[in-house]
């Protein structure tokens, strides 16, 4: 029987290999946080960074390199001409340089993870030849390298696909573990939805011939290559805005900074003694001040959002992509494969009357003994837990089991003497017609009352007796509801995209817990409801595979196509999900989201810190003019050098013990926004505030205790 | 603090709530185009304005055009006010002679750079005054020009400040409403309604309105005392409902006829804050969720009752030197205790103490006590208020739009931490707002920090024209941290558009005109331009539907949020210099020290 089968063994077999996939994908895309290679990489890198040119890019820490700069001349001209305090000035100095190589180090850890991956990426990319079909249908060896879009090319097994193309003849499976990390073949055939093929890919059995749509360079290959090197890497609109307003607070603290010596000039003639604050310490008020952490964590926080989506499988077009899926106001979501599971089960069996439960299903057992389908396999099963029928040896029988065809749309088995069917309602109604017994008035009242439900009837009939019917249903993932659920508590509204019909499709969506759904969906309507949504401000995200998906896919905020889909949907969506698996658009809304929250809590974390440097700095600053400042001292440090020392210290090493928080994202728990905000105020603004007490504290007597002040 | 003390500040706040409501309505009515109970006295008037100058009612203005138009106003009153102060001698109304060679021999002489500064402080609604009234200008000049400036700028913050709620209100629009409509709106329906009753009442209380010439009386001692008169009941509603501060005599409101009984005192106070309080209400209706004013009235008013308790403890505490020298300065049935240098003993500590508060929070500059001679923690508060930009209720619509300039700053960082683009009610935040919403506050942190650092060391040559007392610095009556505060309150109160004194400092000389007028057109114009910007750019988005992933911004944690942007913000800012002012006298007084 075949009835109501949908495409669902390849449904469940995808399933299967998703598991196994993320398995062999999280063992070669992600590394331990501090993978030796890595940090020995970033170490380097974050010395060559300190190149002016690359670190003007960051004004925060451009200004914290030219005060490095200008402590260090000072303090060389002070060595020279033989001043006192050079100690102090050198150990300021160094500690300055080293709050630019922590942030460098911050941003090339990111970057190195990411580099890693790319020259992985590229060992496989070795310069394969290709079959060029000519037009006279020989075959000439060409570099894939000289390939243009247009040109066809064969391939058989054993032979690495030269380019990006489209099937055009023939059917084969292809290893695509280079691209997904997933060792499975696929089938790649020509026509309909699975027609594309990405270069660098290989074919394991038959032979197809592809035309190729990539000019070289351009290869999907070549830009997972860019994308997760970040050689493609733009700021994202969010990380603008949030430069915009760290450079204008570090011109803020410039101002007041800057200002100081006039302040204390007047001071000290006022006062008639006192010496005027150094170059080293007002640099250090300066660079304690900035937004020294959240400039250098800044970079490393976007590159690492960037690399999650990619350890999820998922490749990210550009960084803004993930951003606005940090916005998302409306997640269309389809059924099948999606919200259910791809196959329908049986879930009980209904009598008509006259017939005890055991029969029925004693007879549904029997006669899905052959059917091979998910839904007859789930018949089978069905009976044997609730009625404790086991299968039987039905071959020994004289069995002859009956196929399902379309003509009929029933299946069945014959089976000493009796003649077992089952199938749609109306079609087993005309068989018992046929066969000489009568339709009971309650078979269409049953079959009525599932359907409404969301369910698919499947009368059994013995002969010319209706049995009953078997219920076969749409089986709702597990704990789909509760992740919907989690999304409404984010302010993200569901909606189920599906070809059933309404009634079908409601039942279902009650039974998911989806805000909306959008029944006898055509890609038309999709792309009429996002239009809809957006016309309201919301932000949209879908997942898509077929060319029709293309233009929702386009239209969408966030459009993730699945790699196994069309070339059209995946150059018209913004991210391609390499595991093919709709319902990681879920997980990819909270990397969004827990991007830009890691961005907001260390910005907040920065800003809070400077309170207690003021309470380090400020009485260590003019103690020489007023005394009576240093009841500001209330941290009790030891002397006004190491309070500063002890602020500069703090305010670097800051920068490193945070790099783990900026890589990995701080927690993200799907809760609402008024209770997150209370959670990040509380840690990042609250805790802000109170730790740099104890920790410039702490360093104080550790600097008092190695006697460096 | 004494219980009648704090009384007499929480019978204020309850009025101020109590009054809220009905302005932020009647304010909506006005702005929305609202028929009013007014209508049939002011709509043919309002009609017969549009009609002289050309102004086409229905067309609206996008936010450059918008701008555009507040700017010709303001240099239009700029050139006006200028001249009529630098022609006073020549014209009518002048009984005192000020400007002929026939003016009193205390009179002070109407230079350049004094017009010049004046008439910049009128446009910019912040009445500095750097010179003494009473002996300067004629009457012309203060009905004509300063009266007539005090309802202009105070209608155009109020204009501005409903454009930027337009701009939250708007959804994909390109405009941002009229300029000389919302003026003319302002100026008809809200500012002179209330400041004829205002005016009635200050009369009925002992306020004097007439053109007489100075009286010379014999006072009880049988001393002879000159004292001067002029039309001040007229001026005194507006220059308190436009949070316009300047005094029509120079003791400002501690004079008996600009202030004459608690009853008049109070309702001055509650004209500082009535159109500022109105207008949270009327933003928390425009934007369709009145709970959104409503925080934004209660971020204001914590701060403001924390402000107003802070000063009057620090004021009533009075000074720890007179303890230690055995002086009883605590309260009793007998006198009123704390510190009682510099005010009214009509008004006391705790009246005096909220009056600072009030005029400050709301860039007022109306003073009943001298703030010079407040404790060091007394003059803190009236500082801080000013250095915080006046967001608490705030000059009339300037502060409710530079409050909304923090809360973009607090919706940025806060938005961040839920994980979504940065939304305030409906319109999300980006890079424009964040941008203009730096400039603004930058800008004025630039020219108080700026220009004070220049004065602290300015060389001038004693006797020079720029400066003839010498140095910039010696211009303040007291040296070191307190005269350092003197000039930080300065130019504090010049870009804050406050123009309360903290007095104690001579800035009638050319410097201190010129760099005090750069400051005020600074603080005022980098300011409102920016909003305007924000205006424009936040009406032309779509207004997105709230979801619980929204940051809520019309509850008690947005509230936290923006006091935390506005404190934080402000102290990261103004704490270096505070420390060598207020701060270290503070502990100086500790230690036995006074200036």
């Amino acid at each position: 029987m075949s009835a109501v089968t949908s495409p669902a063994p390849v449904e469940s077999k995808k399933q299967a290999k998703h598991e196994a996939s993320v398995l062999i994908s999280k063992g070669a895309r992600s590394r331990p946080l501090f993978d030796p290679e890595i940090v020995r990489r970033a170490i380097q890198e974050s010395f060559l960074k300190l190149n002016p040119v690359k670190v003007a890019k960051n004004p925060v820490m451009f200004v914290v390199e030219v005060g490095a700069a200008l402590t260090t001349i000072f303090v060389v001209k002070d060595a020279m001409a033989g001043a006192g305090g050079v100690f102090f000035g050198v150990q300021i100095a160094f500690w300055l340089w080293f709050t630019v190589i922590f942030a460098n180090f911050a941003e090339a850890m990111a970057e190195a993870r990411g580099k890693a991956q790319a020259d992985a990426l590229r060992k496989t990319k070795v310069d394969t030849v290709a079959h060029k079909v000519l037009p006279d249908g020989k075959y000439e060896m060409v570099p894939a390298s000289k390939l243009r879009s247009g040109d066809v090319v064969y391939c058989e097994a054993g032979y690495v696909i030269p380019g990006d193309g489209e099937v055009i003849e023939g059917v084969a499976s292809v290893d695509e573990s280079v691209i997904t990390g997933e060792s499975a073949p696929v089938i790649r055939e020509s026509g309909g939805d699975r027609s594309a093929v990405t270069g660098g890919t290989m074919v394991l059995s038959d032979h197809i011939t592809i035309r190729i749509t990539s000019n070289p360079g351009e290869t999907f290959l070549d830009r997972m290559i860019a994308l997760v090197e970040g050689a493609v890497r733009q700021k994202t609109p969010n990380e603008i805005a949030l430069n915009i307003l760290i450079a204008g607070l570090t011109l803020v603290f410039l101002l007041a900074v800057a200002t100081l010596p006039t302040y204390s000039k007047y001071a000290i003639q006022a006062v008639g003694n006192g010496t005027a604050p150094t170059i080293a310490v007002l640099v250090s008020l300066l660079v304690c001040l900035i937004p020294t952490t959240i400039g250098g964590l800044l970079s490393a926080i976007g590159i690492a959002g960037m690399d999650r989506v990619m350890q999820h499988n998922v490749l990210a077009m550009s960084g803004k992509a993930v951003e606005a899926s940090g916005d998302v106001n409306t997640l269309l979501l389809d059924k099948t494969g999606t919200i259910t599971l791809g196959n329908r089960q049986a879930v009980e069996f209904l009598t008509v009357d006259g017939v005890s439960e055991s029969e029925l299903a004693d007879a549904a057992q029997l006669s899905s003994l052959a059917d091979e389908t998910p839904e007859g396999r789930s018949i089978v099963v069905l009976a044997k837990e609730k009625y404790k029928l086991r299968g039987r040896e039905v071959a020994a029988r004289n069995a002859q089991f009956i196929p399902f065809s379309a003509y009929t749309r029933m299946s069945g088995v014959d089976l000493d003497g009796r003649h077992l069917r089952k199938g749609a309602t109306g079609a087993i109604a005309q068989f018992v017609k046929e066969s000489g017994g009568t339709v009971p008035q309650s078979l269409q009242e049953i079959s009525d009352r599932i359907s409404r439900n969301g369910g698919t009837p499947l009368a059994v009939a013995d002969g010319s007796r209706i049995l009953g019917v078997i219920h076969l249903k749409d089986i709702v993932k597990g704990g789909m509801k509760d992740r919907l659920a989690s999304l409404r508590a984010m302010g993200i509204r569901s909606v189920m995209i599906t070809g059933d019909n309404p009634l079908t499709a409601a039942a279902i969506a009650q039974e998911a817990g989806v805000d909306d759904f959008l029944a006898q969906a055509t890609p038309q309507d999709k792309l009429e409801y996002i239009r809809k949504e957006q016309a309201q401000g919301r932000l949209v995200a879908m997942t898509g595979d077929g060319t029709n998906d293309a233009p929702a896919l386009a239209q969408a905020d966030v459009g993730v196509a699945m790699n196994t889909g069309t070339m059209a949907a995946k150059e018209a969506g913004n991210m391609v999900d390499l595991d093919s698996n709709p319902t990681k658009l879920i997980e990819i809304v909270a990397i969004g989201k827990q991007l830009l929250i890691t961005r907001g809590s260390l910005t907040t974390f920065s800003i809070a810190n400077d309170v207690a440097k003021y309470f380090a700095i400020i009485p260590a600053m003019f103690a020489a003019i007023y005394p009576e400042l240093n009841k500001l001292n209330i941290m009790g440090l030891h002397s006004p050098q190491s309070a500063v020392l002890a602020a500069v210290i703090f305010n670097a090493v800051i920068i490193i013990a945070l790099i783990p928080l900026a890589l990995r994202g701080v927690q993200y728990k799907p809760v609402s926004a008024g209770q997150m905000l209370t959670r990040n105020l509380l840690i990042y603004g609250l805790g802000g505030i109170i730790v740099p007490f104890p920790g410039i504290w702490l360093i104080d007597k550790m600097l008092v205790a190695m006697h460096l002040a | 603090m004494t219980l009648l003390g704090i009384a007499q500040i929480a019978i204020f706040f309850v009025l101020v709530v109590a009054i809220t409501k009905p302005a932020g309505v009647f304010m909506y009515r006005v702005f929305e185009g609202e028929r009013t109970f007014l209508h049939p006295v002011f709509r043919p008037l309002e009609r017969l304005i549009y009609w002289l100058g050309g102004v086409r009612e229905e067309e609206e203005q996008s936010w450059v055009r918008y701008s555009a138009s507040m700017i010709s106003l303001s240099i239009f009153s700029f050139i006006f006010v200028y001249l009529l102060q630098r022609l006073q001698g020549h014209l009518p109304l002048n009984p005192m002679h000020f400007s002929t060679p026939q003016a009193p021999s205390n009179a002070t002489a109407m230079t350049p750079d004094l017009a010049f500064n004046t008439a910049v402080s009128f446009t910019t609604n912040t009445n500095w005054q750097s010179y003494s009234p009473d002996t300067t200008m004629s009457y012309l000049t203060q009905m004509a020009a300063l009266a007539v400036q005090n309802f202009v700028s105070a209608a155009v913050g109020i204009a501005v400040a409903v454009a930027l709620i337009r701009g939250f209100a708007r959804h994909t629009a390109k405009t941002i409403g009229n300029f000389w409509v919302d003026v003319t709106r302002c100026t008809l329906y809200v500012l002179l309604p209330i400041c004829i009753l205002a005016t009635l009442f200050f009369v009925a209380q002992g306020s004097i309105q007439n053109f007489k010439g100075p009286a010379t009386v014999t006072t009880l001692e049988g001393a002879s005392q000159v004292i001067e008169q002029g039309p001040l009941a007229s001026q005194l509603a507006i220059k308190m409902l436009g949070t316009n501060g300047g005094g029509y005599f120079n003791a400002n409101s501690a004079h008996p006829y600009e202030n004459p009984t608690p009853l008049a005192n109070l309702l001055q106070m509650l004209l500082i804050f009535v159109l500022g309080a109105g207008l949270t209400y009327m933003f928390g209706k425009m934007v369709r969720d009145t709970r959104q004013g409503w925080a934004i009235f209660a971020a204001m008013s914590l701060m403001f009752l924390a402000g107003a308790f802070i000063c009057y403890w620090a004021e009533q505490r009075g000074n720890p030197m007179l303890t230690n020298m055995g002086l009883e300065h605590v309260y009793t049935a007998g006198q009123p205790g704390g510190n009682m240098e510099g005010k009214e003993v009509r008004f006391g500590n705790p009246m005096t103490a909220l009056f600072a508060t009030v005029t400050t929070d709301a860039s007022c500059g109306a003073v009943i006590g001298m703030h010079d001679s407040f404790t060091p923690i007394g003059g803190l508060v009236p500082l801080f208020n000013i250095q915080t930009d006046e967001v608490i209720f705030g000059g009339v619509g300037a502060g409710l739009y530079s409050m909304l300039i923090y809360a973009v700053v607090a919706v940025f960082i806060g938005g961040l931490m839920v994980g979504r683009t940065p939304e305030y009610v409906g319109k999300k935040i980006e890079q424009k707002e964040v941008k203009m919403a730096i400039i603004a506050i930058l800008a004025t942190s630039v020219v108080i920090l700026g220009f004070t650092a220049i004065s602290s060391v300015a060389p001038f040559a004693k006797g020079g024209y720029w400066n003839s007392p010498g140095p910039a610095a010696a211009n303040t009556n007291n040296g070191a941290a307190h005269g350092f505060s003197e000039m930080l309150y300065a130019y504090s109160s010049g870009a804050g558009n406050n123009g309360s004194a903290f007095a104690g400092i001579n800035a009638n000389t050319p410097w201190y005109n010129l760099t005090i007028g750069l400051d005020m057109l600074v603080g005022r114009f980098l300011f409102i331009i920016p909003a305007l910007a924000i205006a424009g750019s936040l009406a032309s988005k779509k207004l997105v539907p709230v979801t619980s992933g929204t940051l809520p911004t019309n509850g008690s944690l947005f509230v936290v949020l923006l006091i935390g942007t506005v404190i934080i913000v402000g102290a990261l800012t103004y704490f270096p210099a505070l420390s060598l002012g207020p701060i270290v006298e503070h502990f100086q007084m500790l230690n036995g020290k006074l200036f």
